[in-house]
């Protein structure tokens, strides 16, 4: 279809721009080290005595937290900079094909950063025996939890030609995302306010979500509140460039 | 092919273009002036579908840029001011990718690249990134990206700027040549090169159509315009404008020259009032007085004097 080739011709530019420059490398070496650093030092993966990637996944949030924003800040803030954005919206395509373009190919990125943490999956494999289905759950997880951070530094980053602004935005919205149903926040809010209320809150965080995937349950309410995240923030997205051009 | 009817735009309170209306067709050049800030760089973003109006229609080889923008879209070529490109790719990349957003696939794109490649100088910096490259060089890129896909319509914002003599020459000529069959509308701050280049010219200040005409329409309301020069020598200069000047339909005589060389005078006709050519008359003046003439033409008007007449006292009022 015609309008899935100009969404991978957009992609195709766009991971190009992630390997032309240093970024893609840098953010690899980076991700890789600290992802190794929290599972072995941080998390105690030898201490645990288990045969399962929990200390590995469970700093994934975290991680992501300034990881992913900046992997998606430039994603338009750049195109504004430079002034491609004209060039690229005056193209015979619409503006959600860019902008779908533009975040597969930063979420394929990101997904290529995960599958580069396989050899955790093998020490845990030649060490033990471990469910590797809860493995498997465990990376999907994370992957939707990349792409729901990176459509949210999407949106921040189409607001501001200013790539730091679009970071620092980007990292308080998903660590609010985060704080709503981490564990000490939610204990603290429930002395003051409904029990309820905290769990509204609390369905909101992306937390409450991973958790499952870690365990091992796909559940699919869970998958359809990433799916809602992404889905939200792209078509704030669009919302927010279309304004822009109206000026 | 591309047809503006009555283009509004306000930024906040700030209206940036004022009831435009204008049509260019294949074969034409259309040459936008207008001091900074007159809107010509707002009017080129909506008809390229960058910007939306907030009143008015665009329509672009009749189809509806605000309805159905794509295949109008298609049609166009755009170089938008400053020519911005990306600047970790090669202009090689680069040209690709606008290749492919066009739908230009396999052989074809190799061939459409290596055209636009031709047509814009590029062999030497095929393979650098866009943002190792000079100004000239980095204009050209995207000048190769508008022509990419062969056009029909081209809107050019300044495709000038930025540029060595030569090269402007080279890129007015191919838009000259490119102008044959394509309706092209390009923005300029340099007059001359609307004469060079352009088969219309609208002059547009603060919003709004103040002039629209062919060059040489345009020239004629120039003061100057219909102005006759003569170089004259054996004669005082005194005597020379006192005689021109009592002739019948000379409104006055200025003397531009007075010295060693010769004498250079310049008579305004009084246009009510001219009966048959101004210069041939003053031709036969000077053969009757046995003047030496040295030179002797009409002038026809200059394109940057119409142009501040029309626009500067609105610049002025408006500070």
């Amino acid at each position: 279809m015609n309008a899935w080739t100009n969404i991978k011709t957009i992609m195709k530019r766009e991971l190009g721009g992630y390997f032309t420059s240093p970024i893609a490398y840098v953010f690899l070496v980076i991700f890789l080290l600290l992802t190794g650093f929290f599972t072995f030092t941080v998390g105690n993966f030898f201490e645990r005595g288990e045969a399962s990637l929990v200390s590995f996944f469970t700093w994934h949030p975290w991680l992501y937290l300034f990881l992913v924003p900046a992997a998606g800040m430039r994603l338009w803030s750049e195109e504004r900079r430079l002034g491609t954005m004209e060039l690229l919206l005056t193209m015979p395509i619409t503006t959600w094909q860019a902008i779908v373009g533009k975040f597969l190919a930063s979420w394929l990125f990101l997904a290529l950063a995960l599958a580069l943490t396989f050899p955790v999956a093998l020490t845990v494999n030649y060490l033990g025996d471990p469910d590797n289905g809860v493995i498997v759950s465990g990376y999907v997880g994370s992957l939707l939890l990349a792409g729901s951070y990176l459509s949210i530094s999407c949106m921040t980053s189409a607001l501001t030609r200013n790539q730091v602004i679009s970071f620092i935005v980007s990292v308080m919205i998903c660590l609010f995302l985060i704080l709503a149903g981490y564990t000490p926040v939610t204990d603290l809010l429930v002395r003051w306010a409904n029990p309820v209320v905290v769990d509204i809150i609390a369905a909101f965080s992306v937390m409450t979500h991973f958790e499952g995937f870690q365990r091992g349950v796909l559940d699919i309410r869970d998958t359809v509140f990433f799916a809602s995240v992404i889905g939200f923030a792209l078509f704030t997205t669009g919302v927010i460039i279309r304004n822009q051009r109206a000026g | 092919m591309i047809k503006v009817e009555n283009l509004s735009k306000a930024f906040g309170s700030k209206l940036a273009v004022n009831d435009l209306s204008f049509a260019v067709e294949r074969g034409e050049v259309l040459g936008f002036l207008g001091p900074n800030g007159a809107g010509k760089s707002t009017t080129m973003r909506m008809v390229t579908g960058f910007i939306p109006p907030t009143a008015g229609k665009i329509s672009v080889g009749g189809f509806d840029m605000l309805e159905n923008p794509i295949p109008g879209k298609r049609l166009i070529g755009y170089l938008p001011e400053n020519a911005p490109g990306y600047a970790d790719m090669t202009v090689h990349g680069f040209l690709n990718f606008s290749a492919e957003l066009r739908g230009i696939q396999g052989g074809a794109r190799k061939q459409a690249v290596n055209r636009a490649v031709e047509l814009c100088f590029l062999e030497n910096v095929l393979y650098q990134t866009i943002e190792t490259l000079s100004k000239g060089y980095k204009h050209r890129t995207c000048l190769a990206q508008s022509l990419i896909h062969d056009p029909d319509v081209l809107i050019l914002d300044e495709p000038t700027d930025g540029l060595d003599p030569n090269q402007k020459h080279e890129v007015r000529n191919l838009i000259k040549r490119m102008g044959e069959n394509k309706a092209i509308v390009f923005s300029t701050h340099i007059l001359e090169e609307v004469e060079a280049v352009c088969s219309r010219v609208i002059i547009i200040d603060r919003g709004r159509i103040v002039a629209n005409g062919t060059p040489q329409e345009l020239k004629a309301r120039s003061e100057m315009a219909g102005a006759v020069l003569v170089r004259a020598s054996g004669v005082a200069a005194a005597a020379l404008k006192a005689q021109i000047g009592a002739m019948s339909g000379v409104k006055t005589v200025e003397i531009l020259k007075d010295g060693e060389g010769g004498i250079e005078v310049r008579a305004f006709p009084d246009k009510s009032k001219i009966n048959g050519s101004l210069t041939r008359n003053i031709a036969e003046l000077a053969v009757q007085q046995k003047w030496q003439l040295d030179e002797i033409h009409t002038e026809e008007g200059r394109l940057d004097e119409v142009f501040r007449a029309i626009t500067l006292p609105d610049t002025v009022k408006g500070h």
